[in-house]
């Protein structure tokens, strides 16, 4: 396997090639924020937190789906780039209704922990309180679209992993959303096979478990990472 | 087929041709304003009069004029008649016979600099010939390139003869085409596709659907040289289905090719395959963004993907994959036939050849022009399109659609290329002109290409999706004379972050009309927000605002 040398924030660190800046950085104990990045997932490139900067190309580029290269200079915490996230942040938390106080996932939560992390306080953009419905048709689980990001790992999670290809998007731009079969309530969706993947994918409150109540929701971060180790890498245990 | 053949086809047609040629447009502007019934008017009274021996009535392409359709012209005089109405038409062919007769069509002037400065190259043929009788295409010298290039020229010579002529990709972006095909032609693959971008979606753009329309036969045949060049077999156009004319059109057009055998398998009895389907768009703009474009095509969501992997790397099923816009194809035959020499002496250091615009908005002349890179916003806005009607003045120059920007009356003698348009801070884009003229509000022009580009947007990236959003949600407040300054440096920080966050083309170029009108005519976003102040606490506000207040 041949390795590659790169430098990130000037620290100098070697990387398998083949391997994203994402998980080069994080095979280092550096951290760059994401959302729709999940371990045993496909890396689509699309919540733009982990944008990052490379010397010599002019634009900015996305970590989780751009592969290292031998000498690359790579910044991760410029000044620009804090503001960038700070601001998507902000956006994402304008867009939706993320109301923390009232919400399943609060304390358990990827989106709140971001948030944080990139130092997003308050929005300064006006809040668009969308009405984008809340299912609770199916058994076990629900999902609350207005807490929806769109980062569509529970897309990903469903098709890839489990093979049931239960959710998709309908819609573009701000009335994107997720839906379950063929635009039908969850509950009557027969290729769903209940097994609770796509909550634990979900990196907010939107997709939980059925009678968990405010602040109490705990996920098993861990199970989609060791599923899919599993699978490609044979390791049974974790 | 031989060569032979196709020269034979062309013979008939031309030695078939009677003495007089009456063009009647059919085009998609002059159909919605009635020209098959002139058409069929003109028919009927070349049959009442007995000369349908000596008299022809074509339908042909776009004949440009299109504000003054629908459009008629008599070959070989050259008289153009404008905006011709079914009982005009007994009129029009008496006169062929009759020179003192009275015409009641408006005769336009042929020779008006509309028609003059321009330089036809993608056009030649449009409002020449019939687009839907390949005959008349191979009459005017059709597929014999095509003949060429697989029995003369190797690959290399062909793609070296793109790269000389300085074509660039006419979908917008200026890539240079040589080097596209280069790179699509050096991967190693069984499979290799060519796609041909016609997912025109700009408001204000009708380049692409006037050249499907006219002459749909031409970009077939830019498509085949192009297949052979980089080692295709198959081809896909991509089109909108707003463009129901062009599609059937094309499909027609692909029909006839393959029954000749120009398209299809062995073509002229070589070696060399291939075929061209058709894929109709459902409507989105995201889909005109290559990456999505391909997803498109696979039966996919039409979203995005980031690049790298290139389409020319990576595209269509995982295959190296071509991808050019309808006019660079259109550009393909004339180039092989001239020589690269000969289409690099057209047009400016940079940016050679010819460009076709849709010429819009506010200004006399309205249609389609060809003109030579290089060709001043002056000439083209006040003497072909002859300025604004009703003495009106013009402000801007908006191009480039919902990812380019608005050059200011001050800068109307730069000559158009690709260059000068990035540094004022627009594109050259699929080509649109829209004329603005000064009763619009510069504020009122950004926020309409945003709310477009909000509608467009896939959802698949925060930035786009949300920031959209956003921008046109703080335009329109300051549209409204609601903002404040806060407001106006709230937008200003957004439309930095969204061109550098988005995934692709359309949410990265999203807020130029906002960053270019606010670089031209910022006043007019100061003046909507007047002293409006901010209802916060903010101490350089008041400061200022208790600067002026005396103490007492």
């Amino acid at each position: 396997m041949s390795v590659k040398t790169l430098t990130i924030n000037g620290e100098l660190i070697s990387a398998r090639a083949g391997d994203t800046i994402l998980q080069a950085a994080k095979d280092n104990g550096i951290y760059i924020p994401t959302l729709c990045h999940l371990e045993g997932l496909s890396d689509i490139g699309a919540c733009r937190m982990c944008m990052v900067e490379v010397e010599g190309i002019n634009k900015l580029l996305s970590a989780c789906v751009t592969e290292v290269a031998e000498g690359m200079v790579v910044a991760t915490n410029t000044e620009k780039l804090k503001e960038y996230r700070r601001m998507n942040m902000e956006l994402i938390f304008a867009e939706g209704n993320h109301t923390c106080a009232v919400c399943v996932a609060n304390s358990n939560c990827e989106l709140q922990d971001t948030a944080v992390a990139v130092g997003m306080e308050h929005t300064r953009f006006s809040y668009r309180f969308p009405d984008r419905g809340v299912d609770l048709s199916h058994p076990q689980f629900g999902i609350d679209r207005n807490r929806c990001i769109l980062c569509t790992r529970c897309v990903r999670v469903c098709d890839e992993i489990e093979g049931a290809h239960v959710w998709d998007i309908a819609n573009r731009g701000e009335e994107a959303e997720i839906v379950s079969g063929l635009n039908q309530p969850w509950g009557e969706v027969d290729a769903c096979t209940a097994c609770g993947k796509c909550v634990n994918a979900c990196p907010t409150g939107a997709i939980s478990y059925k009678g968990s109540s405010v602040a109490v929701m705990q996920r098993d971060r861990g199970r989609i990472p060791f599923l899919a180790a599993a699978r490609e890498k044979q390791q049974w245990t974790r | 087929m031989e060569l032979k053949e196709l020269i034979n086809i062309a013979e008939q047609q031309r030695n078939n041709a009677k003495k007089i040629r009456i063009r009647c447009c059919s085009a998609a502007g002059c159909i919605s304003s009635d020209s098959p019934a002139v058409k069929k008017g003109l028919e009927n009274a070349v049959k009442a009069a007995g000369l349908e021996d000596s008299i022809e009535v074509a339908s042909v392409g776009c004949m440009k004029f299109c504000g003054r359709g629908p459009l008629v012209q008599i070959d070989p005089i050259g008289t153009i008649y404008e905006q011709v109405k079914p009982e005009d038409t007994a009129s029009i062919v008496a006169a062929l016979n009759d020179q003192e007769a009275e015409v009641t069509a408006t005769v336009g002037d042929e020779n008006h600099p509309f028609f003059s400065h321009q330089k036809t190259i993608v056009l030649e043929n449009s409002g020449h010939i019939d687009p839907q009788k390949i005959e008349e295409y191979i009459a005017a010298g059709g597929y014999q390139q095509l003949y060429r290039v697989i029995y003369e020229k190797t690959p290399e010579a062909v793609i070296d003869e793109i790269t000389r002529s300085g074509l660039r990709g006419r979908g917008g972006a200026g890539y240079p085409t040589g080097l596209k095909w280069a790179t699509v032609a050096k991967m190693d693959s069984q499979q290799k596709y060519v796609i041909c971008n016609a997912d025109e979606g700009d408001p204000g753009a009708f380049m692409d659907r006037a050249v499907l329309e006219s002459d749909p036969h031409k970009v077939l045949e830019g498509m085949a040289i192009a297949a052979y060049a980089i080692g295709a077999n198959a081809g896909y156009i991509y089109i909108r289905a707003e463009y129901p004319l062009a599609i059937d059109r094309l499909q027609k057009a692909i029909k006839q090719a393959k029954k000749l055998g120009i398209l299809g398998s062995q073509i002229f009895d070589s070696a060399f395959d291939f075929k061209i389907e058709i894929r109709v768009g459902a409507g989105a703009y995201v889909c005109g963004e290559e990456t999505a474009l391909i997803a498109s095509i696979e039966g996919k969501r039409g979203n995005p993907r980031p690049r790298p992997p290139y389409p020319a790397q990576s595209g269509l099923w995982g295959y190296p994959t071509l991808i050019n816009n309808v006019e660079s194809f259109a550009n393909i035959a004339p180039i092989v036939r001239e020589g690269a020499e000969w289409y690099s002496s057209i047009g400016t250091e940079k940016s050679k050849g010819t460009k076709v615009f849709a010429l819009t908005g506010k200004v006399k002349n309205t249609g389609l022009i060809e003109v030579p890179m290089g060709t001043t916003l002056r000439e083209i806005v006040y003497e072909m399109g002859g300025g604004i009607p009703d003495g009106g003045v013009v402000k801007a120059v908006q191009t480039g659609g919902p990812s380019g920007g608005c050059i200011p009356a001050s800068e109307i003698d730069t000559p158009v290329d690709y260059e000068n348009l990035r540094k004022l801070g627009t594109i050259v884009g699929s080509g649109g002109i829209i004329v603005i003229d000064n009763q619009t509000n510069m504020v009122d022009v950004a926020k309409f290409y945003m709310e477009f580009s909000e509608q467009e947007s896939c959802g698949k990236c925060v930035p786009c999706r949300a920031g959209t959003v956003q921008m046109h949600e703080l335009l329109t407040k300051i549209f409204d004379r609601k903002a404040t300054l806060a407001d106006l440096d709230k937008l200003e920080a957004l439309c930095r972050m969204v061109k550098d966050m988005s995934l692709c083309g359309l949410g990265q170029t999203a807020p130029n009309p906002v960053l270019s009108t606010l670089r031209f005519f910022r006043e007019e976003y100061l003046e909507l927000i007047g002293d409006n102040q901010e209802l916060r606490f903010n101490p350089t506000i008041v400061s200022k605002h208790l600067s002026g207040v005396s103490h007492r």
